[in-house]
């Protein structure tokens, strides 16, 4: 019996690999799969299938992966996510993903940022919701047979251990009753990212409040890459968070321009000729920020795009900005500003999505894996079915007799100090200070500021402790790389150095948070993978 | 501007619903924003219960009763009420769990019964009706106000509908029986044809067109031809 923490595409996928192996697992998740986080995805997934007759290859997307993530991501899963990305679409595809098709019933595909060839699958612009959609139907198959048993509104509390030290289960909160249970097996977690450090910041969803990953770090599971954030270059400030527009109205033919005293400027196409508005979403990210400090607006313009555009490839689009804008983005570019969208760091894993603890697997947004110092657009819905697929193979290869098929779930009536939640308030307060230092740019001034004003900050409950220690986490490990890479651009240290093409690992120890810089694996013989 | 929220509140499904009263000062914005304005500041000692997620009507965790009428917290502004007054209550089909959180299992339940899933190759012919259907969010908004639905019931809804639709655009002839046989017993018998579901479908989803082409196909047996893409 495996437990997956997290029903979001990662989870899912593992539920589905796992079930499709025969080995039953639980679906542990505070909410359903509608109302996980992948349902907001809109652009599409990345396979180098070449059905649009550019010669595209499985090499150049790890090439360019690998590149958008500044040689910061493992090469040998980079390169085993790519290679497996064609396989993974066409299954999607089987199982029912209504994606756009080319005239004679092969995949279309669209251009994404940092990527010389269309190879982004897409359906229209709600890829995710009709991804999970079908993916939710896949693992309603395996629960109707008996080999996944959804456990709805039930939260993460902490990870069980052995003797040893090593994985051995699960206590969870089921939030109807308050009531705590122990799951006994081993456990893959895929719970998000780390929105919840940023409330109303981000395009994320409420549910992912990042406390899984607190919790789990101050249990002593190492975290790495926290000081990479992307900032996705295109979103509105809607009601209580932002807003995304998808990278695929740059892909379909947005532009970018910048505007002062009635003067367009469409500054990415002035400095970068050849990628235009489609550089990667660090890159973007930055100009728009030079463009906001410099005093001038920035907007997409996307009025050129032809009416078969619109209607067949972005019409979700077009009705959401319509929504909580007056502006039709037909008629007159839309005002947008970059905005928190994604964490590239998270829980630190293997190739084969282990964490530092033994037989504790993290996948999807939450582990730290694929993405390196900058993701590229189409690549997180790739990497978290890839890698939900991939801890699952793993965790039930290495699986033992000793896992729990005949152990029972028991209900915890003991003390448990991780059985309560951190306030919003003590969360808007960590938001405060991450988002005031964190930012598009950094520099060390602020970064220790912001770390004596995390001092200052004292929590009222073991959950309030753990999300202070990662976030303290997350501003050393930015302090810490005094080099510019990706989505961490330091105004103090504005230089590449191969002296920091490492992991920036962070690990909780004796009440203290120490950072260390790992080497990254070495490319193995291709033929070996 | 001044708006008075009126909430119907318990504590669990076994206490008795009783209806407390905020006044908030607020910006225009959306009821969810309001809720979280409320819960930080004169609730914040007994914050209310509500289900949220993806704050931009996508998730459909929101779904509540907002003077009467089931809607997303999330998708519903102030302005929309120039009297100042909002009640709150939770959705009535399902069981209350605590404040406005309701528990929806059934729904879930119900197209676990249905056999809601692909056992065979999805065929891909008709990607515009599976589309469509695949935006369901699994809010219940169109089993409130369903006057034919009931919790436990052969009757499933536009909730299983929506679902059934997508399977039926898709399904490869060996499952065709499997299929039609669920839609028929758990939609189409039990459907009176009111159409509330698509007038508040929060998606957005018109379930009529989606009954028809799947009414064609699973009942009167008519195969789609499938326009091309």
């Amino acid at each position: 019996m495996i437990n997956i923490i997290g029903t979001g595409l990662a989870g899912s996928s593992a539920a589905v690999t796992l079930a499709g192996a025969g080995i039953k697992c639980r679906l542990i998740s505070a909410q359903h799969s509608e109302r996980a986080q992948s349902v907001l995805a809109e652009g599409g997934i990345n396979a180098a299938l070449d059905t649009m007759g550019e010669g595209d290859t499985r090499e150049l997307h790890f090439e360019e992966t690998m590149k958008g993530g500044c040689f910061l991501a493992d090469p040998n899963a980079v390169r085993a996510l790519t290679q497996g990305a064609p396989d993974i679409v066409r299954e999607l595809r089987r199982i029912g993903v209504p994606f756009n098709l080319n005239e004679d019933g092969s995949m279309m595909l669209r251009s994404f940022g940092g990527q010389k060839k269309k190879r982004t699958a897409f359906a229209k612009s709600s890829t995710g919701k009709m991804i999970m959609t079908s993916l939710t139907d896949e693992v309603r198959k395996y629960e109707a047979r008996g080999l996944v048993t959804r456990f709805p509104h039930h939260t993460f509390v902490r990870v069980l251990t052995d003797g040893d030290g090593k994985c051995a289960g699960v206590r969870v909160r089921d939030s109807y009753t308050g009531r705590l249970y122990d799951m006994p097996g081993r456990v893959i977690m895929c719970c998000g990212g780390l929105s919840g450090f940023f409330p109303g910041m981000t395009t994320g969803t409420v549910t992912n409040n990042g406390m899984a990953a607190a919790l789990l770090f101050t249990q002593g599971v190492r975290t790495a890459n926290l000081e990479m954030i992307q900032y996705h270059p295109t979103t509105m400030g809607i009601p209580g968070k932002r807003c995304l527009v998808s990278e695929a109205a740059r892909g379909e033919g947005g532009r970018l321009f910048s505007e002062k005293d009635g003067k367009r400027c469409y500054f990415m196409e002035e400095r970068y000729p050849v990628m235009k508005n489609l550089m990667p979403r660090d890159v973007v990210s930055r100009e728009m920020y030079r463009e906001m400090r410099d005093g001038r607006k920035t907007f997409l313009d996307m009025t050129e795009l032809l009416e078969s555009v619109w209607e067949g490839k972005l019409s979700d689009l077009r009705e959401e900005i319509m929504h909580y804008f007056p502006v039709d983005p037909k008629k007159d570019p839309v005002p947008v500003q970059p905005g928190i969208h994604y964490f590239m760091g998270g829980i630190y894993v293997d190739a084969r999505h282990e964490t530092s603890m033994p037989g504790l697997y993290a996948a999807g947004e939450f582990a730290c894996q694929y993405h390196g110092a900058n993701r590229l657009g189409g690549n997180s819905m790739l990497g978290a079915v890839f890698g939900g697929m991939t801890a699952a193979k793993n965790i039930s290869e290495n699986a033992g007799s000793a896992d729990g098929n005949t152990r029972e779930i028991t209900e915890f009536s003991g003390e448990e100090p991780f059985g309560c939640e951190a306030s919003p308030a003590f969360m808007r307060g960590i938001g405060g200070i991450l988002y005031g230092s964190l930012g598009i740019v950094r520099d060390e001034d602020t970064l220790r500021g912001a770390l004596d004003e995390l001092d200052r900050l004292s929590g009222t409950n073991a959950a309030e402790d753990a999300a202070k220690q990662l976030a303290r986490a997350m501003l050393m490990s930015a302090a810490e790389r005094r080099e510019s890479r990706g989505a961490h651009c330091r105004a103090d240290f504005p230089e590449t150095l191969e002296e920091y093409r490492k992991t920036t690992v962070s690990e909780y120890r004796n009440g203290a948070v120490r950072i260390t810089f790992e080497d990254i694996p070495e490319a193995a013989n291709e033929d070996n993978i | 501007m001044k708006i008075t929220f009126e909430v119907t509140r318990r504590k669990s499904a076994q206490d008795k619903p009783y209806t407390q009263t905020v006044t908030i000062e607020a910006q225009d914005t959306t009821v969810a924003e309001a809720l979280d304005i409320i819960n930080a500041g004169e609730l914040a000692d007994d914050p209310i219960t509500w289900e949220s997620s993806c704050r931009q009507k996508k998730c459909g965790a929101c779904a509540m009763l907002i003077n009467g009428r089931p809607r997303l917290a999330c998708d519903t502004r102030l302005s929309e009420f120039p009297k100042g007054v909002i009640k709150l209550a939770p959705l009535k089909k399902f069981p209350v769990v605590r404040d406005l959180e309701v528990d929806r299992s059934v729904l879930f339940n119900d197209l676990l019964t249905l056999g809601s899933w692909l056992e065979g190759n999805a065929q891909s012919g008709e990607t515009d009706t599976a589309y469509d259907a695949s935006r369901c969010l699994q809010c219940g908004c169109c089993l409130e106000v369903c006057p034919n639905f009931y919790a436990g019931g052969e009757f499933y809804g536009s909730a299983a509908l929506a679902p059934a639709s997508r399977l039926i655009a898709q399904m490869p002839d060996e499952e065709r029986k499997r299929l039609s046989d669920a839609y028929n017993g758990h939609f189409y018998k039990g459907c009176g044809k009111s159409l509330s579901c698509r007038d508040i479908c929060p998606a957005g989803i018109d379930t009529e067109r989606l009954m028809v082409r799947s009414n064609a196909v699973a009942v009167w047996k008519r195969k789609f031809r499938g326009k091309k893409k």
